[in-house]
């Protein structure tokens, strides 16, 4: 059997699948599948500081190979987080990832203080959110708002600080560039793809919020690309997601330089799926004969 | 809740459009109850199709599931044959709070809204009346199951070729006048369940609404499946139709 342990900001996960936020609740909805223990990690759903209801429905629209959703972050607020759900996931032995959301850095900064004194493992700072105050633009798509919000953060934890970058730039090395320089210890990507889907009878927006983010196997191969051009700009780690569902994208993943990996919509398909992938890489490491699984990170060797 | 691979032991036309399964599911089958649903993969599709369960017999471990063919991906499950499973996760989701089998059951349903409620009816049987709407004779299903549960059976139709010609709301409202009712379950179009979650109201019957929505985990998960509901409070909020409902007090609703 290889190592399947990795390492991320200090931070060592059994094995290089972490759950994506949004995707898996605060993890106890797949009890019935597996233990959390069963995970390198768990991102909890997207936590503001105070409660938010989301967006109207349909919140759900299907595409080939994927899905879009608009849930609009709807949580119960970190205090729920933390009184509610913490003791209990901080019993379940698998990293725990915090994804942290706001309206402005001076939120961003609260729900991080919020979070700095507990059981909490890891930050990841959710970046695709608008800006409020800088008329709705999302802080992950301007270097500027970006770098502002990561340093408000930066300032308030001590925690290794993951910064999930979104898709929905021209050049995400920049982004990805900023993250590193504004001490975040790692990136993660991607977040949804912005989309959009029309019914042809009504023709109305299948989603109220009319566009959402996309997901599933569709994003894969952006996600691959971007994963790639990322890790080849920044020292800190990278870990990559979207559109895994199967062991060998998990592989590809952790080619293209992720050293971890995160599995979202794929759960919805299959709830297995992490936990199938980590059975898989694991043969597939044995048959290669590959001691360990950080020996494939960045391995892909391009033309 | 389970993961289970559901061999088609039967497979049968209802209506135009409109299919039976009957399904070998003895995990799902030993924990089901009435009002509860499955999420069933559509081949070729990404996300699964929620499909209520209609019948549970958890001896033989059998469940029975009605499905209306709607868009593409109803289609592609249609399209497979006897040979071939249904891969379903289930039991999922809150089904009806059922009442004392001896208390005196309404059930409504609208089109495909009525298999949802024959487990209901079973539990009920002879103290469960069933009234059902369709668009036209041609799409009546399961009048013989229901009357084999020993529960009575009405229809209307939109056109008149079955049954009263009018609203199944007519129908209840003409029951709940002639008849003791302790409790309803309805199951159908929105505008449907708003005009029995009405009827209801005036005459001081309990009522149990099982919603639609759009699903992506179907266990609570994901937060896609929005509904608009009432707190204890009579405060708004957004809940979740796959794992708060799919049934819900009809007082609840926000309609
Ligand atoms: C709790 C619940 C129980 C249900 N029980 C039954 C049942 O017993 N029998 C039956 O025939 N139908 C039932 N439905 C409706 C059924 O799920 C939809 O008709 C089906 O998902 C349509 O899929 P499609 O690919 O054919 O349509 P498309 O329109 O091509 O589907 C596109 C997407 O929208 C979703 N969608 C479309 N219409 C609905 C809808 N009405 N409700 C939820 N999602 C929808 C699909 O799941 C898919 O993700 C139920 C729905 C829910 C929520
Ligand atoms: C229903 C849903 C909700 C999501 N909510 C969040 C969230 O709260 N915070 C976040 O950073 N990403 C959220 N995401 C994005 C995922 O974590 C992930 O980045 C994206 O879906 C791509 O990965 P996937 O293709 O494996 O799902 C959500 C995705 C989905 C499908
Ligand atoms: S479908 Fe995911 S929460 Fe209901």
């Amino acid at each position: 059997m290889a190592n399947l342990a990795v390492n991320i900001a200090g931070v060592e996960l059994k094995n290089p699948v972490i759950t994506a936020s949004g995707c898996c609740g605060f993890g106890r909805e797949f009890l019935d599948f597996y233990p959390l223990s069963a995970l390198g990690g768990i991102s909890l759903k997207g936590t503001t500081l105070n409660p938010r209801e989301g967006n109207p429905p349909h919140r759900i629209a299907e595409a080939p190979a994927g899905m879009l959703n608009s849930v609009g972050l709807q949580n119960p607020g970190v205090q729920v987080l933390l009184e509610k759900d913490l003791p209990w996931l901080k019993e379940q032995n698998t990293v725990l990832i915090a994804n942290l959301a706001g309206s402005s850095p001076e939120e961003y900064r609260a729900v991080t203080e919020a979070v700095e004194g507990s059981d909490i493992d890891m930050i990841e700072l959710n970046i695709s959110c608008p800006n409020v105050k800088a008329g709705g633009i999302g802080f992950g798509t301007d270097c500027d708002l970006a770098g502002g919000v990561i340093r408000e953060v930066r300032a308030a934890t001590t925690k290794p600080l993951i910064v999930k970058l979104t898709p929905n730039v021209t050049d995400i090395t920049a982004i990805a560039k900023v993250a590193e320089a504004e001490g975040a210890d790692a990136v993660s990507l991607i977040n949804t793809i912005t989309a959009m889907r029309i019914d042809i009878n009504t023709r109305r927006p299948i989603l109220h919020n009319n566009t959402g983010g996309l997901s599933g196997p569709a994003v894969f191969p952006v996600a691959v690309r971007m994963v790639w051009q990322a890790a080849n700009a920044v020292k800190i780690p990278v870990i990559g997601l979207g559109g895994i569902s199967t062991w060998q994208d998990g592989i590809e993943m952790m080619m293209a330089g992720a050293r971890a990996i995160q599995v979202g919509a794929a759960l919805f398909t299959n709830p297995m799926a992490p936990v199938e992938i980590v059975e898989g890489m694991n043969a597939w490491l044995d048959k290669q004969g590959i001691k360990d699984i950080n020996d494939i990170v960045g391995t892909v060797k391009p033309w | 809740m389970i993961q289970e691979k559901a061999a088609i032991m039967g497979r049968r036309q209802l209506s135009p459009g409109v299919y039976k399964y009957l399904l070998s599911s003895p995990g799902i089958a030993r924990t089901a109850a009435a009002g509860q649903f499955v999420q069933v993969t559509a081949p070729g599709f990404f996300l699964r199709r929620p499909i209520s369960i209609c019948r549970i017999d958890p001896q033989a471990g059998t469940l029975v599931l009605v499905m209306e063919v709607r868009g593409q991906g109803t289609a592609a499950i249609a399209g497979l044959g006897s040979e071939d499973s249904l891969d379903l996760i289930g039991p999922l989701g809150h089904g009806f709070a059922l009442k004392d089998a001896a208390s005196h059951a309404l059930c409504v349903g609208g089109g495909i809204g009525l298999p949802p409620l024959c487990q209901a009816a079973a539990h009920h049987g002879a103290n469960a009346a069933v009234v059902a709407g369709f668009r036209s004779a041609s799409a009546v299903i399961l009048a013989d199951e229901v009357e084999n549960l020993g529960a009575s059976f009405a229809v209307a139709t939109d056109d008149g070729t079955a049954g009263h010609h009018g609203l199944v709301t007519d129908l209840v409202k003409k029951h709940l006048e002639e008849n003791k009712t302790d409790v309803i379950y309805a199951c159908g179009p929105m505008p449907m369940l708003k005009a029995v979650a009405a009827l209801a109201k005036e005459k001081g019957v309990e009522c149990q609404v099982s919603l639609e929505e759009r699903m992506a985990c179907g266990m609570g998960a994901c937060l896609g499946c929005a509904c608009a509901l009432y707190d204890e409070k009579g405060e708004q909020h957004y809940g979740h139709v796959c794992k708060d409902g799919p049934v819900f007090p009809a007082e609840r609703v926000v309609w």
